[in-house]
């Protein structure tokens, strides 16, 4: 099975934009998994139907049972968090503090705090439009993305295109350079890197193939806005060159991907130009992620 | 000589998992007796965090001095199976468990770098 | 008075926003421009002056003294973030899953796993007249975005009087790093742009800060592009939509090249103009 991650340091890039198009140009033959979770947009231009769902837990939370506690403060004594809260004289758990290490459970001398499994979120299996599957997901406020959640959208997306003899898996990765990246990343056959010419894009560009050479994963680059900045875009393209990451497309600022937005289309569904460009463009990725195409 | 593949089934045709970490499976072949083990992880799911280093000290347990894999361990978990001298080949995570061994014993597959 | 700036969504112009918003005021009075997305922090690209304080940054971790150890393995057993395994002999420490809970180390029968610093980051102060920059790096491998934060906040706290005008450039999101980055803060500027992307993120970012019980306005940048979901929706909710930044190719342009807007676009000093007032206003009429 061909998995093939889209990646990009910074926001704003076009990255969950161009997903979208390649899951309308990979039609029917691939499955989508959207692990941008901290903004998970993708649901806008796909129009999936949330048919299957799931609650998701990670991490734990600790809970005080009032009926056993004492009132010790042993276990705001030894919370590095701040987490324990005397409300009224009564101990309480500040939820959005509570890290779920589990240490104020383990002295309490009541017995009164048991760790729970902490509700995050839900994830989906949805049909959408392309006549495809996506897994995506949805946090609560406050909770963290993390590598299990990731994991697991990848895995749910994995076994729906196992189940539908489907060979191919395209994934809107995670933002930054933490463990939900490192989760994305895993089991990649190809990484599509999408970057601006401007002094942040090529930044967190940087930093983010830092991570993609270190597990060896191929990678091509996608150059949007491509014309905003001459003296950036050579930078940009030393950096590319240097590392032998090919170019797999440019494409020129244009507002015509907001007028496609805001209908709730992708940019191949919405301007034909744009539409032979990105189909070209999704080609090549399919060339190099694997033998055969879709 | 014994060697551990991660797979996400129990048997030689069962396809390879790529990732190390989150493997569901692992499949453990001793060459001398010709025996089969299976080990299944897929408890590791519950891991909000650090399932590389957690999946490598399991996977010391079997005394293998071979692992095939995907894409390779992360950093902590390539630390962990440094201590047990484990040799590490990747690039196995589009095969089936057969196909990998195959490929191993030809020499096809890569030598990971290490940490 | 602190000010957070902030977004559901990356990309929308919450750096350009701090940066041009902290330069502004700037002109006639102190300011303090605080970038909080220690994971990618880019408003220094946008800020120059001269280095007035630099500083590690640490974390608490335990570290392992083999000599006391009786291997009894009762650390792996209570972490709870798998930062810590016994491998036949060795303890072995993974200080980037580690949260810094004390419990291994407390809980040791030997006392054999001492906590000590270890560096997560570095934080920069720089200079330039009237404007303080602050900035905090995390180090590539860490993962906890908010421990940098709570840091870099107190840095801050400490150097500086409460009046002072505060500007934080908050991380993205809804999750932890900008609970920590906004929960401190005396008003927070959401801002977004006129795109149903836009308007999605804002909604979430709405409720984060709703349920912290802040203050806040919004700024709609790209103003022009896209639709005018946005604004019905602020008009519905009693949201005050405190500026409209115009969409420009120019803009874009000028950002790019990594140089200040107000100078360069007249309705860009227009809309920055009127956000400072606004937060003068408030510092006037909160406390």
């Amino acid at each position: 099975m061909k998995e093939i991650v889209v990646l990009s340091g910074k926001g704003g890039t076009g990255k969950t934009s161009l997903t979208a198009s390649f899951a309308v140009l990979g039609g029917a033959e691939l499955v989508v998994a959207d692990c941008d979770v901290d903004a998970a947009d993708m649901h806008l231009l796909l129009e999936p139907d949330f048919a299957d769902r799931e609650d998701f837990h990670s991490g734990e939370l600790a809970v005080i049972d009032p009926s056993k506690c004492s009132d010790c403060g042993q276990c705001a004594a030894v919370c590095r968090y701040d987490a324990v809260e005397v409300i009224g004289g009564r101990h309480v758990i500040d939820e959005l503090g509570c890290e779920g290490c589990g240490y104020c459970a383990r002295v309490c001398p009541d017995d009164a705090i048991e760790n729970i499994e902490q509700h995050v979120g839900q994830w989906y299996r949805s049909a959408i439009r392309t006549g495809s599957t996506m897994i995506h997901a949805r946090l609560k406020i406050g909770a963290d993305n993390s590598g299990k959640l990731v994991a697991k959208v990848k895995r749910m997306a994995r076994e729906a295109a196992a189940a539908q003899g489907k060979d191919w898996v395209l994934v809107d990765g995670s933002p930054g350079v933490g463990c939900p990246v490192v989760s994305s990343l895993s089991g990649a056959s190809l990484v599509v890197l999408v970057t601006e010419p401007t002094v942040s894009g090529l930044h967190d560009l940087r930093r983010v193939y830092k991570l993609v050479k270190m597990f060896g994963i191929a990678a091509g680059c996608i150059i949007n806005k491509a014309d905003l900045n001459a003296k950036v875009s050579r930078e940009l393209r030393e950096f590319l060159e240097n590392e032998e990451i090919p170019i797999l497309t440019e494409i020129p600022y244009d507002e015509r991907f907001t007028s496609a937005i805001t209908q709730g289309r992708t940019i191949v569904e919405w301007d034909p130009d744009l539409a032979r460009l990105l189909g070209d463009c999704w080609k090549k990725i399919t060339e190099l992620a694997g033998d055969h195409q879709i | 000589m014994k060697l551990i593949f991660t797979t996400t089934g129990t048997d030689w045709d069962s396809k390879m998992d790529p990732r190390f970490g989150r493997t569901q499976f692992f499949f453990v072949y001793d060459e001398e007796s010709d025996k089969i083990q299976t080990y299944d992880n897929t408890a590791i799911e519950n891991e909000a965090h650090g399932a590389g280093p957690k999946t490598a000290q399991k996977l010391s347990e079997f005394d293998a001095q071979v692992l095939i894999t995907g894409n390779g361990p992360g950093g902590n978990a390539a630390a962990v199976l440094q201590t047990t001298g484990t040799e590490i080949y990747v690039g196995a995570g589009e095969m089936t468990v057969r196909e990998a061994y195959e490929a191993y014993r030809s020499g096809a597959l890569k030598k990971f770098g290490g940490v | 008075m602190k000010v957070a700036i902030a977004s559901g969504k990356g990309g929308t112009g919450k750096t350009t926003l701090s940066t041009n918003l902290a330069r502004f005021m700037a002109e006639s009075e102190p300011v303090v421009l605080v970038d909080l997305d220690v994971e990618e922090p880019n408003s220094g690209l946008f800020v120059a002056g001269e280095l007035f304080h630099d500083e590690p940054k640490y974390k608490m971790i335990p570290v392992w003294e083999s000599e006391t150890c009786s291997l009894c393995g009762n650390c792996q057993e209570v972490c709870n973030f798998n930062a810590i395994l016994k491998m036949g002999d060795r303890i072995m420490i993974f200080p980037e899953l580690c949260h810094g809970c004390y419990a291994c180390s407390e809980l040791c029968p030997t006392a054999s796993l001492p906590m000590q610093q270890k560096p997560m980051g570095e934080l920069k102060h720089l200079r330039s007249g009237a404007l303080d920059f602050v900035e905090s790096r995390l180090m590539i491998s860490e993962e906890q975005a908010v421990p940098l934060i709570h840091q870099t906040l107190r840095y801050v706290d400490e150097s500086f009087s409460p009046e002072v005008v505060k500007i934080l450039d908050s991380p993205p999101g809804t999750s932890c790093p900008v609970i920590e980055a906004t929960r401190g803060a005396d008003l927070v500027i959401l801002v977004t742009e006129p795109t149903p992307f836009g308007l999605h993120d804002l909604k979430l970012a709405v409720d984060t800060v709703r349920r912290l019980g802040k203050e806040f306005v919004v700024v709609l940048n790209r103003y022009g592009i896209g639709d005018d979901q946005v604004e019905q929706y602020c008009a519905a909710e009693g949201i005050h939509l405190a500026a409209r930044i115009p969409n420009q190719r120019r803009i874009a342009e000028t950002y790019a090249a990594g140089k200040l807007l107000y100078r360069e676009i007249p309705e860009v000093a227009e809309a920055t103009d009127a956000i400072a007032s606004l937060i003068h206003a408030h510092a006037a009429g909160g406390s």
